[in-house]
C-alpha cells in the first residue's frame, strides 16, 4: 500500500490519456507520481475510454498509416474548424509535438492497427489504437504501474489547498475517508464538466435534463470549478459543447460510440410536431456530424426522428437499436408518437419537391429539393418506398469547452495573467486553448497526449529543483 | 428467433459490437460479423468457432460489465462454441456425450483400460504378459488385432467427423459457392500460426489482463505435438506395410524419434495450457466446458505419459500392463475424439475457410 502521508512530487489530478502521459513522463524523470482518479477501476479515463484514435503529422512512412500529413496541413485543418479561435503557439506546439507521439506512445506500450473498413477517410490523419481507447488506457496505466506510478481510484479531489497559486494538497474522498494528499506539483488532467446536468442547465436550461452524455458521469468538471474559483484564468465559450444526434434510446451515460447513427442524410429529419427543420444534405456526414446535437438541443423536447426508407436502410452503419418499422408513413408515425396526419404531409411535401438526379452518398451529388423553405441540398430521394424506418435522436454531449489557461509549459495561468507557481494542466480541462470551438476528429486525443507529457515534464521539473 | 438464450445473447452482442467495430483490428470474428447487418444461428456458430478465445476484446471493450450493455463476448462465443460441438454431433442422440465429456472420457478410458487388460489375461499367453519380451508387443497383442481395433474406432471418428463437418459447414456457408484453393492455403496458413491466438499483435490474455504469448506457446507445442505423434505412427505404418519393417523399432529410428519428439509436445503443451487455464479469468470462461477442456489435455497428456512409460521399460516384465494401460487411454481417446474438445480444430479450420473466402469476395451477407 502506497503511503500517503508522505508528499508525492507530482500529483495528478483525472485517469485519462493525459493524465497518464503526464505521471508517466514525470515517472520516468525519477518523480514519485499518484493519479487521483474519481472514478471506480472499470470507469477509469474519462472519455479517453470511448476514443479511438489520434491525430498527427507524420511523414507517411508509418505502417500503420496512410500518410503523409504535414504539420501545415494539420495547422490549416486546425485553424479552418476552429474559425481562428485558438491560441497560435500552443496550436503550433500541439501540431508539432503530435508527431513523436505514435513512437513515444508505442513505447509506453500502445498498440496501433491499420485503419480498417469504416475509418479509412481517416487513416491518413489518424492513428488508430488497436482495439480503441480502452486498450490504449490499459497499456497506458500498465507502463505507470510498471514506472511505479501509484494509483486511487473512487477517489475525487473535494478541495484544493492552493496558496498564491501555490498548489499544497487536495483532499480526497476515499474509501469512506477524507484524506489529503500532499505535492510539489500538480497536474490538472480530469476533463470537462458534460455530465454536470446542472451545470448544463446554467446555459441550457431545462433543455439540459433531456441531454443524453455520451462518456462517464464521472466528468462533473468539478475539479476545473474547484481551479477556476481558486483563481486560475478560464479559457473557451462556458456555454459551448460538443453535441452530436445520438439513438435517443441510448443510456443516459456512457453510451460512447455504439450509439451514433448515421442515418441523417439518407431520408428526412423532423421534430416532435412531424416538421422538418433543417437541410439534411447540406454537407458530407462527416462534416456535419457534430451540428445536429445543437439542432435537435433546440427543438421542442429536445427529440428528433430521422426517417429513412428501404431504400437507404443498408447504407449506413448498423445501429445498436433497431430501426422502428412500418408499411406506411402513418403507421411509423403512430409508432413513433408522432401525428401521423403533420408527418404524411412533411413526407409528400418533401416527396414533391425533389428533383431527379443522379443518387451517389459518397459525394455531394444532385439530388435536391426545389421550392421547399427548408430545403435538401443533396441525397434527396423521394421517401416511396416501404418498409419506412425511423430512428428517435436526442443530444449527445461529448465534451465542453470551458477550459484552464495554460501557456507553453502548460503552466497554468492566473486571472492576472502570471504563470502558477506548480500547476500545470492538461487534455480536455485545458483543451479550449487549442480548440476553441469546433472539432477535428482525434484532435482531444492529440492534445491529451501532447500537453500530459509537457505537464508531466515541467511538473517533474518544479519537483526535483 | 434463435433457438437458445445462448445463440440469442450472441445476436444482441454482436448487434452492439456492430455498431462499435473498435475491436475489428483484434482478430477474424469483427471483420466477418461486419460483412453482415443481422446474424442467423449459422452465422452465429460460424463466428463462435471463428473465434480464438484470447480474450483481447474483453478487455479492450468499454462496454463490458459492468457497463450496463454487459458485453462478453468470449464467453459467449465460448458457450455458443461448446453448444455447437453438441448441436452438430454425429449420430445426434450422441450431443449428450458433448455436455457430459468430462465424465464419459474419464468412464470411457478407465473401461479401456480395463478391457485391455482382461482381454490380455483372457487371450494373450499370460506368460507373456507377465515376463520380458524384448519389447515385443505383438507378442502380447497380434499385430491384426491392435490394427482391426483401432482401425475401426478410427473409421468411425472420421465417419463421425465427416457427417458433423458437413452439417456445420452447410450451416455457416448457406448457399455460397464453395471455396478456392487459395482461401483453403490461407486458413490451413492461419491454422498452423495460430495467428487469431495473438489478440492482434500484443497475445493472448491467458495469465491476466497483461497480453502474452504464453497460450500460444503451450497450444503450439500441443497441436505439433499431436501431429509429431500421428507422424510417427504414419511412418511405422508404412514401414510395417511397405518395408515389413516390424515393430520394435530402434530409439534412432524415424518412427521411435518422431513419436519422442511428439510426445515431449503432448507433455509440455497439456501441462502449459492446464497451468493457464487455472489461472485465467473466470469471467471469460464458460465453466460448462471446463470438462471437456480438462479432459482432453489430460488424455493427451496421458498418452504421451504411459506411452513415455512403455518405451522406457518395454524391455521389462511391466510391458504386458503398461501396453494395456497405453492402448487402453488411447482407445479412450479415439472413442471420445468426435464428442470432445478435439473437434475445436476442425470447426475452427472450416471457419478460417470460410472467412479467407469471404475475405476475398468481400461479400456483403444479410
Amino acid at each position: 500500500m502506497v503511503d500517503l502521508s508522505e508528499p508525492f512530487d507530482v500529483v495528478v489530478v483525472g485517469g485519462g490519456n493525459a493524465a497518464l502521459c503526464a505521471a508517466i513522463t514525470a515517472a520516468q524523470a525519477g518523480c514519485r507520481v499518484i493519479v487521483l482518479e474519481g472514478a471506480p477501476e472499470f470507469y477509469r479515463g474519462g472519455n479517453t475510454r470511448h476514443t479511438r484514435n489520434l491525430r498527427l503529422a507524420h511523414d507517411g512512412t508509418t505502417p500503420t498509416m496512410t500518410g503523409p500529413y504535414a504539420q501545415d496541413e494539420f495547422l490549416d485543418d486546425l485553424y479552418r474548424v476552429t474559425g481562428g479561435q485558438t491560441d497560435k503557439v500552443l496550436a503550433e506546439l500541439t501540431i508539432a509535438r503530435s508527431s513523436e507521439l505514435l513512437s513515444w506512445l508505442t513505447e509506453q506500450g500502445v498498440r496501433f492497427q491499420p485503419p480498417l473498413g469504416g475509418t479509412l477517410n481517416l487513416g491518413r490523419t489518424n492513428a488508430f489504437f488497436l482495439g480503441g481507447g480502452r486498450g490504449a488506457l490499459n497499456a497506458l496505466y500498465r507502463r505507470a504501474a510498471a514506472l511505479g506510478v501509484a494509483v486511487l481510484y473512487d477517489a475525487p479531489v473535494t478541495a484544493f489547498t492552493i496558496e498564491h497559486g501555490f498548489f499544497m494538497s487536495a483532499a480526497i474522498r476515499h474509501a469512506g475517508q477524507v484524506k489529503s494528499i500532499r505535492g510539489r506539483a500538480l497536474v490538472a488532467a480530469a476533463g470537462g464538466f458534460e455530465a454536470n446536468i446542472e451545470w448544463l442547465k446554467q446555459y441550457w436550461g431545462e433543455a439540459a435534463d433531456n441531454f443524453l452524455i455520451r462518456g462517464t458521469p464521472y466528468n462533473t468538471g468539478s475539479v476545473l470549478r474547484m481551479l477556476l474559483d481558486a483563481g486560475v484564468a478560464s479559457v473557451g465559450d462556458p456555454t459551448q459543447c460538443h453535441a452530436v444526434a445520438i439513438d435517443a434510446r441510448a443510456p443516459k451515460f456512457d453510451g460512447g460510440i455504439a450509439t451514433r447513427l448515421d442515418s441523417v442524410i439518407f431520408g428526412i429529419v423532423v421534430n416532435r410536431d412531424g416538421s422538418r427543420f433543417y437541410d439534411e444534405g447540406e454537407d458530407t456526414w462527416p462534416k456535419r456530424y457534430a451540428i445536429w446535437g445543437r439542432l435537435i438541443a433546440q427543438q421542442p423536447g429536445q427529440i428528433a426522428y430521422s426517417i429513412v426508407d428501404a431504400k437507404s436502410i443498408r447504407l449506413f452503419m448498423p445501429s445498436i437499436f433497431p430501426a422502428v418499422e412500418a408499411q406506411t408513413i402513418p403507421e411509423l408515425a403512430t409508432k413513433l408518437e408522432l401525428d401521423p396526419v403533420t408527418l404524411t404531409k412533411t413526407v409528400d411535401d418533401f416527396n414533391a419537391a425533389v428533383q431527379p438526379g443522379t443518387f451517389d452518398h459518397t459525394v455531394l451529388d444532385d439530388c435536391t429539393t426545389s421550392g421547399l423553405a427548408i430545403p435538401k441540398s443533396h441525397w434527396a430521394r423521394k421517401l416511396d418506398t416501404p418498409p419506412f424506418y425511423g430512428y428517435p435522436l436526442r443530444p449527445g454531449i461529448t465534451f465542453t469547452y470551458l477550459g484552464l489557461r495554460v501557456n507553453e509549459q502548460s503552466r497554468m495561468l492566473l486571472k492576472d495573467g502570471t504563470g502558477a507557481g506548480n500547476m500545470f494542466a492538461a487534455g480536455e480541462i485545458m483543451a479550449g486553448n487549442v480548440l476553441g470551438k469546433g472539432y477535428l476528429a482525434g484532435i482531444g486525443m492529440t492534445i491529451g497526449a501532447v500537453f500530459g507529457r509537457i505537464a508531466g515534464e515541467g511538473a517533474a521539473a518544479h519537483a526535483r529543483n | 428467433m434463435h433457438a437458445t438464450d445462448t445463440l440469442r445473447e450472441a445476436d444482441r452482442l454482436m448487434t452492439v459490437c456492430n455498431a462499435c467495430r473498435y475491436c475489428e483490428g483484434l482478430c477474424a470474428v469483427f471483420p466477418a460479423m461486419e460483412m453482415r447487418r443481422t446474424f442467423n444461428d449459422g452465422d452465429l456458430n460460424y463466428l463462435a468457432n471463428l473465434c480464438h478465445h484470447c480474450g483481447a476484446c474483453f478487455y479492450d471493450c468499454q462496454y463490458s460489465p459492468p457497463h450496463e450493455f454487459d458485453v462478453n463476448v468470449p464467453e459467449t462465443l465460448a458457450k455458443l462454441r461448446n453448444d455447437s460441438y453438441a448441436a452438430y454431433a454425429w449420430p445426434g442422440f450422441l450431443a449428450g456425450a458433448v455436455a457430459r465429456n468430462g465424465l464419459i472420457v474419464t468412464l470411457l478410458t478407465a473401461a479401456s483400460v480395463a478391457a485391455f487388460i482382461i482381454g490380455f489375461v483372457g487371450f494373450a499367453d499370460s506368460a507373456a504378459l507377465f515376463s520380458a519380451q524384448a519389447g515385443d508387443f505383438y507378442n502380447v497383442m497380434p499385430h491384426g488385432a491392435m490394427v482391426a481395433l483401432f482401425g475401426l474406432v478410427a473409421l468411425y471418428a472420421i465417419l463421425a467427423f465427416v457427417f458433423s463437418l458437413r452439417a456445420f459447414w452447410r450451416d455457416i456457408n448457406g448457399d455460397n459457392p464453395s471455396t478456392g484453393v487459395a482461401a483453403l492455403g490461407q486458413a490451413v496458413r492461419d491454422t498452423f500460426t495460430l495467428r487469431y491466438l495473438g489478440g492482434g499483435g500484443g497475445g493472448c490474455t491467458s495469465e491476466d489482463e497483461q497480453p502474452s504469448s504464453q497460450r500460444r506457446l503451450y497450444h503450439h507445442f500441443t497441436f505439433y505435438g499431436f501431429l509429431l505423434c500421428f507422424a510417427a505412427t504414419a511412418v511405422a505404418t508404412l514401414y510395417h506395410y511397405a518395408f515389413d519393417w516390424r515393430a520394435p523399432y530402434a530409439l534412432y529410428s524415424l518412427p521411435v524419434l518422431l513419436g519422442i519428439a511428439g510426445g515431449i509436445g503432448l507433455l509440455i503443451g497439456p501441462a502449459g495450457l492446464f497451468a493457464l487455464a487455472r489461472r485465467r479469468d473466470p469471467i471469460l470462461v464458460d465453466d460448462a466446458g471446463t470438462g471437456m477442456d480438462t479432459a482432453f489435455i489430460a488424455m493427451l497428456f496421458l498418452t504421451s505419459l504411459t506411452g513415455f512409460a512403455l518405451m522406457i521399460l518395454r524391455d521389462t516384465a511391466a510391458m504386458g500392463l503398461l501396453l494395456a494401460l497405453h492402448l487402453g487411454v488411447v482407445f479412450g481417446l479415439f472413442l471420445s475424439l468426435p464428442y470432445g474438445k478435439f473437434v475445436h480444430g476442425l470447426y475452427r479450420l472450416l471457419a478460417l475457410i470460410k472467412y479467407a473466402a469471404e475475405r476475398r469476395r468481400q461479400t456483403f451477407v444479410d
